[in-house]
């Protein structure tokens, strides 16, 4: 049996699609099958940032519905092949599945796969609670800015609430910088308040952005800092002991003589 | 509340307790529906217990009370009667006489109701409520956007940077301890104070109560 994780966060726009998206292939670079559920229907973006968007032929609804195998519904990663994606519907909304549905789903995964890696939509409503229903483990992304902090707590209180799932905390888009100035939260800070497990620093880069466009994860590039961030996260959910990395700000010579 | 009030209110962990102290049942209403108003939304969802020992009740005296509890969201949900035609009209309406697995004695090591304390051991996260009718202690933060509600005293063991209100009831005597002390919102009855924008260096611990009508927060400092 697979281990199911979903990549949850309250808030939206903190990078929980990114994380998923990463973490999948990074776990695939690292010889383990991955199944991504993509479980923000309507607004399906992962296959987006896994650059597998013309590849689709079935989705999770077809699926639930019973319209098509899960096998058949899977798209295969064109790098790494142990990955591959369920792609949410983009033409239904998140009525179109129940909890149930989704647990049946995701324990069906689970037994062709070594990790179902289940990226949640936004909010803490019915897709939020199905999302996370069948997970063993629930990442939390969040920023270190107050109101992200905020819905990251809220949903961890709804998680303890239900008592099912471990949770553990990605910090994500965090800027040296900004800390030294004051101007942001640091990690600890975060950490203080949330009172999880932190599992993943991910350092704020654009080159995220460039590389979601282009639908290759950073993850990929071996010479980014904050791919370095995912693969440790990776390691970290295989049970190593990576510690984190020291984050870098701008040294005093790239600031002299610019980037 | 002073020995001239027309009733009681009292908060046990099985409901609210109004005991009326006159016959005239206007001025209990009246009186009661101030109560409310103070503490609506402490009130609200919970259920009253009425206690009238001798005292009869009519028909219309009955239903004024459930229409003046129902639009406060609140449920009368045992009238306590010694009276056997109060009991029989109280029951044609649905309510009950006694409450549930009521053993004849009070057990003499209980503490008086309003003196039961609840201990929480965890942290309070954004969204999460806590009201209880007694005291509260907290071991764990009361993280922003959490809030705790007490009829009693509230002492934190931890960080509060949510909301507490002690004293929901009224009383003006509670006190609020935290060995972190910076809510966004501090109330004590029906005071209110929020904490200083500017952010604290060096928390140290904290008891906020009422002093000349204000709530003040003074360092705790060992004697």
């Amino acid at each position: 049996m697979g281990k199911i994780i979903t990549v949850s966060s309250g808030k939206g726009g903190v990078g929980k699609t990114t994380t998923t998206a990463n973490l999948g292939l990074g776990l695939a670079m690292l010889g383990k099958r991955v199944i991504c559920i993509d479980a923000d229907i309507g607004l399906r973006n992962l296959d987006v940032m896994l650059g597998l968007e013309n590849r689709i032929v079935y989705d999770i609804v077809n699926v639930i519905e019973g319209r098509c195998e899960l096998k058949k519904a899977l798209v295969r990663d064109k790098r790494y092949p142990a990955l591959k994606l369920l792609p949410a519907a983009q033409t239904r909304d998140k009525n179109a599945i129940s909890e149930e549905d989704m647990e049946n789903l995701a324990h069906q995964a689970a037994e062709i796969t070594d990790y179902v890696l289940i990226d949640s939509p936004a909010g803490i409503e019915h897709g939020f609670r199905y999302a996370t229903r069948p997970a063993e483990l629930v990442l939390i992304v969040t920023n270190p800015e107050v109101s992200a902090v905020r819905d990251a707590d809220r949903v961890i209180g709804l998680l303890e609430a239900n008592g099912r799932a471990e949770a553990k905390l990605i910090i994500n888009r965090m800027r040296p910088e900004m800390v030294r100035r004051n101007e942001m939260l640091d990690a600890d800070e975060v950490v203080e308040l949330l009172a999880i497990d932190l599992i993943g620093i991910i350092p704020d880069d654009q080159d995220i952005l460039a590389a979601a466009n282009r639908g290759q994860p950073v993850v990929l590039d071996d010479r980014s800092e904050t791919g370095q961030a995912f693969r440790d996260i990776t390691q970290r959910l295989e049970g190593a002991d990576i510690p984190f990395l020291p984050l870098k700000g701008p040294s005093l010579l790239q600031k002299i003589f610019g980037r | 509340m002073s020995d001239e009030a027309p009733l009681t209110l009292k908060g046990t962990p099985q409901g609210l307790r109004l005991r009326p102290l006159t016959e005239d049942w206007a001025a209990v209403l009246h009186a009661l529906q101030y109560a409310l108003q103070d503490a609506d939304a402490f009130f609200r969802g919970g259920r009253v217990i009425l206690q009238l020992d001798q005292r009869p009740l009519t028909e219309a005296e009955l239903l004024a009370l459930r229409d003046l509890l129902e639009r406060h969201d609140i449920e009368l949900w045992v009238v306590l009667s010694d009276d056997s035609a109060t009991q029989r009209l109280v029951r044609s309406h649905g309510i009950r006489t006694r409450l549930p697995g009521e053993t004849a004695e009070p057990s003499p090591t209980a503490a008086p109701e309003d003196q039961q304390a609840l201990f929480v051991h965890r942290t309070l996260r954004s969204g999460q409520s806590l009201n209880y009718p007694g005291h509260v202690i907290v071991l764990g933060d009361v993280n922003p956007g959490a809030e705790v509600i007490a009829g009693g005293n509230i002492i934190i063991w931890g960080r509060v940077r949510g909301i507490v209100h002690a004293g929901a009831f009224g009383d003006a005597s509670a006190l609020i301890c935290a060995l972190d002390l910076n809510p966004s919102q501090l109330r004590i009855a029906s005071h209110i104070s929020r904490s200083p924008d500017e952010r604290r260096r060096k928390p140290k611990p904290e008891m906020a109560y009422i002093r000349d009508d204000h709530i003040v927060a003074e360092p705790w400092t060992m004697r």
